[in-house]
């Protein structure tokens, strides 16, 4: 992704990565990519009531370089699909893609010329969030999932490659199931 | 000169005030006792599946979300009461907008909706919940068919009692086995 992409294998040691990692997660800028009826919930999602800055991430950024996380919200059209490319391509890596709601999951309910049928025919999506559209606490759902699969994620291609190997996969769990207080 | 002082004194005064944030993750999470969440494949009381294959959710559905394959029964293989029973059902939920016209159609009160919804996964073949994933749990008094009619003789008894049979496997009055088990979370 970077700098430690060209480091000699050995020096970096995992607990770095999880430095790092942890870093990552907890201040993802998301670009703000509204375009119908889901961008309303997700701004719900950055109001008082949810309240998404308890997860660091209440800057929704207007700049693709200043954002880590695309979140998708709606249907994308074909006339819309090299723009979202473009504002993906702007972003700065490490980059991560939301598709919220189904349609941008999988162009939902409107099967037809004018839809693109899933955001990611365009780009790689890091996780699907079903739901039409999806409540408030189903985005802080998806991006608590998304969190811990940025924590786990491996650093450089050499244990990217080891990690591919070893079929490992991050467990995505229900967020009320994991942060259940005990 | 003072303006400043009555600006932070706003800001100040919210501190004393009732926090508006709901606490997501950790209060569990909370929805509307009839909130349109995952779909589920309800039992009769004796464990066979109320689903009969008619394929009516599938047509009802405006995103054709929505796969089932009907299959006949046997008296060696029976999994619902009558003559079919679907043996294939699946619904991407990356297609459902969980608009409930596949409840509305469904002639058996066999598909309904429970409160689940954190839904969220990171690629699209998990998200087609297939037969095992929808199927409701055996509660008491269940069997895992396939099995014979264990409360009757034909359908029949099954349709026309169904309130009773459920009453007698304990299912509270005024509920029935599927709103046992949608209770809305706190």
């Amino acid at each position: 992704m970077g700098l430690e992409e060209n480091l000699p294998n050995g020096i970096l040691l995992a607990s770095l990565e999880k430095v790092v990692n942890w870093a990552r997660k907890n201040s993802l800028w998301p670009a703000t990519f509204g375009l119908a009826c889901c961008a309303i919930e997700m701004m719900t999602t950055g109001g008082s009531r949810y309240d998404i800055a308890r997860f660091g991430m209440e800057r929704f950024s207007a700049t693709p370089r200043q954002a880590d996380l695309m979140i998708v919200a709606g249907r994308v059209t074909q006339k819309m699909a090299p723009v979202l490319r473009q504002i993906y391509d702007q972003m700065a890596e490490p980059k991560w893609v939301l598709a919220m709601g189904v349609c941008a999951s999988s162009g939902g309910m409107f099967n037809n010329y004018a839809v693109v049928q899933g955001v990611d025919h365009i780009v790689p999506v890091d996780m699907y969030l079903p739901g039409c559209p999806p409540r408030p606490e189903m985005l802080l759902d998806a991006i608590l999932k998304l969190h811990a699969k940025i924590q786990d994620e491996p650093m450089g291609p050499r244990r990217a490659a080891l990690r591919a190997a070893s079929g490992e996969r991050t467990e995505i769990i229900p967020s009320s199931v994991k942060y259940a207080k005990k | 000169m003072f303006d400043a002082l009555k600006g932070f004194g706003v800001t100040f005064s919210n501190m004393f005030k009732k926090v508006a944030t709901e606490e997501y993750p950790e209060i569990g999470a909370p929805a509307a006792p009839r909130y349109h969440g995952r779909h589920q494949l309800n039992r009769h009381p004796d464990g066979l599946e109320k689903c009969v294959g008619c394929e009516l959710c599938a047509w009802a559905c405006p995103a054709d979300a929505i796969f089932v394959e009907g299959g006949d029964n046997t008296e060696e293989e029976r999994y619902s009461p009558g003559e079919r029973y679907g043996k294939d059902y699946q619904i991407n939920y990356l297609r459902c907008i969980g608009c409930g016209l596949c409840v509305e159609a469904c002639p058996t009160r066999s598909l309904t909706m429970i409160n689940f919804y954190e839904l969220a996964d990171d690629n699209r073949q998990d998200l087609i919940y297939t037969k095992e994933d929808l199927l409701a749990p055996l509660l008491p008094g269940m069997e895992q068919p396939p099995h014979p009619m264990r409360l009757g003789d034909n359908e029949q008894d099954y349709y026309v009692n169904g309130p009773e049979l459920a009453r007698d496997r304990g299912v509270p009055s005024g509920e029935t086995v599927e709103t046992s088990e949608e209770k809305a979370m706190q």
